[in-house]
């Protein structure tokens, strides 16, 4: 118990780290998602067949290979460089690199709400005039959210959870990364782990509630 | 029908024909809509009333043959077809309000996005919309809220808050328990007694001879008979007419 008490600090600067990681990731994630399901549904054949590599190909690579190449592929070779310190570049290259991954997910969650919306909504919204992107922005994609934001919520503790993997883009001052240090001191500690799996629950398990809740609030009634 | 002078028809549909894979659901249709013009297709099932109805504002392309409207070919696509689209109104058979905006939100929305009308300006319109329709005390509610014939009647205030020059009705009351269908007859009858150009494909065989000025019979997707509905009810002219209405007039 006293090497959680001892680290504690060092480990919640790092589980700041991963809440920090986490927000990044989630505002990419949901406007890159977005926009790749617009195009996944859009009439221009060229859009829909990116919208689908990118889902594919981002998707089916392991997570730590994506942030791995983002950090030494495009920082370290092609030279994108957010920031001159090496944390900070680490951290938005792994911020970033976990939201274009992230993404991938959003899209098919949301492509699934969007095939719960009724044929007749898109019709009626352009018979009365509404453009392709009007109709899908003001009367597909709001309901199509609706229908889906409890699988965006497992989508969202997915993502949490992956921020733990962040070393593998070179950022080293996540929990895990963190726990890991800490026990080249200390040697494995039972409650060190206990402790950041209490951090991590006490963070994700009002995410489930939330929007379990938030679902059924705003159902769409037809 | 042609009161106000103008007597170029309003759609001219020429030599029309489009399949849905081996089905031929229109077969070389030739039709005009005059302006101010009540016009009613009837037919069996399958017969392609309804993929004529919605040829009309393109939610059905065509294999070949030209639709004219207002003196212009449909556009294929984009904004200018999104402009003709907000110049005839469409009714169906299943309503369609967006089920996750308010009556209110659904009669204003095309005129503040189409046609840039402002906030308070559409609304005023749109209650006094409902008002004609009977529903402005359910504005604040959600269409799953109402039922059936309310939604229609809503359906039908959403076409008209676009001041459409044409509405397309495609089966509106098909959908309705029958205690509903009278309410929405009566609002499309006033429709058409205030001159709106009107195509309307029903088996309301009542609003047809009451508010019809022509009626259209097709069958196996090709027009087989056109003529006055008085003419049409008692003195069909073709076999497949009689039978059809032999069918549906004597239960």
């Amino acid at each position: 118990m006293d090497e959680l008490i001892t680290y504690a600090p060092e480990l919640a600067r790092g589980f700041l780290e991963n809440v920090k990681l986490s927000l990044v990731a989630l505002v990419v994630s949901f406007i890159l998602g977005t926009i790749l399901v617009a195009m996944r549904v859009s009439p221009t054949p060229v859009l829909r067949a990116a919208g689908t590599v990118y889902v594919n190909v981002v998707r089916n690579t392991p997570l730590t290979l994506v942030l791995a190449f983002s950090a030494l592929g495009l920082s370290d070779q092609l030279g994108l460089v957010f920031s001159d310190q090496p944390e900070t570049n680490s951290f938005w290259i792994v911020g970033l690199g976990l939201g274009a991954y992230t993404a991938a997910f959003v899209c098919e969650a949301l492509r699934a709400g969007i095939n719960t919306v009724p044929m007749g909504q898109a019709e009626a919204s352009r018979a009365i005039g509404l453009t392709f992107f009007q109709t899908l922005t003001m009367i597909i994609l709001p309901q199509a959210f609706r229908a889906v934001i409890a699988p965006l919520g497992s989508v969202v503790i997915a993502m949490i959870k992956n921020s733990t993997v962040a070393t593998a883009g070179g950022f080293l001052a996540d929990s895990a990364a963190t726990m890991k240090i800490v026990f080249d001191t200390t040697g494995a500690s039972i409650p060190i782990f206990l402790g950041v799996i209490a951090a991590f629950m006490v963070l994700i398990l009002p995410i489930g509630y939330f929007t379990g809740w938030l679902s059924r609030k705003l159902a769409v009634v037809r | 029908m042609t009161e106000n002078g103008d007597v170029t028809p309003l759609v001219k549909l020429e030599h029309v024909d489009k399949h849905f894979g081996a089905l031929h659901v229109l077969r070389d249709i030739n039709l005009t809509v005059s302006r101010g013009e009540v016009l009613v297709v009837i037919g069996p099932s399958g017969s392609g009333k309804s993929t004529l109805c919605r040829a009309m504002n393109r939610l059905e392309t065509i294999d070949s043959g030209q639709i004219i409207f207002d003196g212009q070919p449909l556009p294929a696509e984009g904004k200018a077809l999104a402009r003709l689209r907000s110049e005839v109104g469409m009714v169906f058979q299943s309503f369609n309000l967006f089920a996750h905006k308010t009556i209110r939100e659904n009669v204003t929305l095309g005129p503040v996005k189409v046609r840039k009308v402002a906030k308070d300006a559409a609304d005023r319109r749109a209650m006094e919309l409902l008002e004609r329709v009977g529903i402005a005390a359910q504005a604040d509610k959600y269409p799953a809220q109402l039922s059936g014939g309310q939604q229609q009647r809503v359906a039908i205030a959403r076409a008209l808050a676009m001041d459409p020059k044409m509405i397309l009705f495609d089966e509106p009351t098909s959908a309705l328990d029958p205690e509903m269908v009278q309410e929405v007859l009566d609002v499309m009858v006033g429709l058409a007694r205030d001159g709106m150009t009107m195509v309307v494909v029903t088996h309301e065989m009542g609003f047809a001879r009451k508010a019809a000025n022509r009626v259209v019979f097709m069958a196996d997707g090709q027009i087989v008979e056109e003529n006055t509905p008085d003419e049409f009810f008692t003195n069909a002219q073709t076999d497949r007419a009689r039978d059809f209405l032999s069918k549906i007039l004597t239960h």
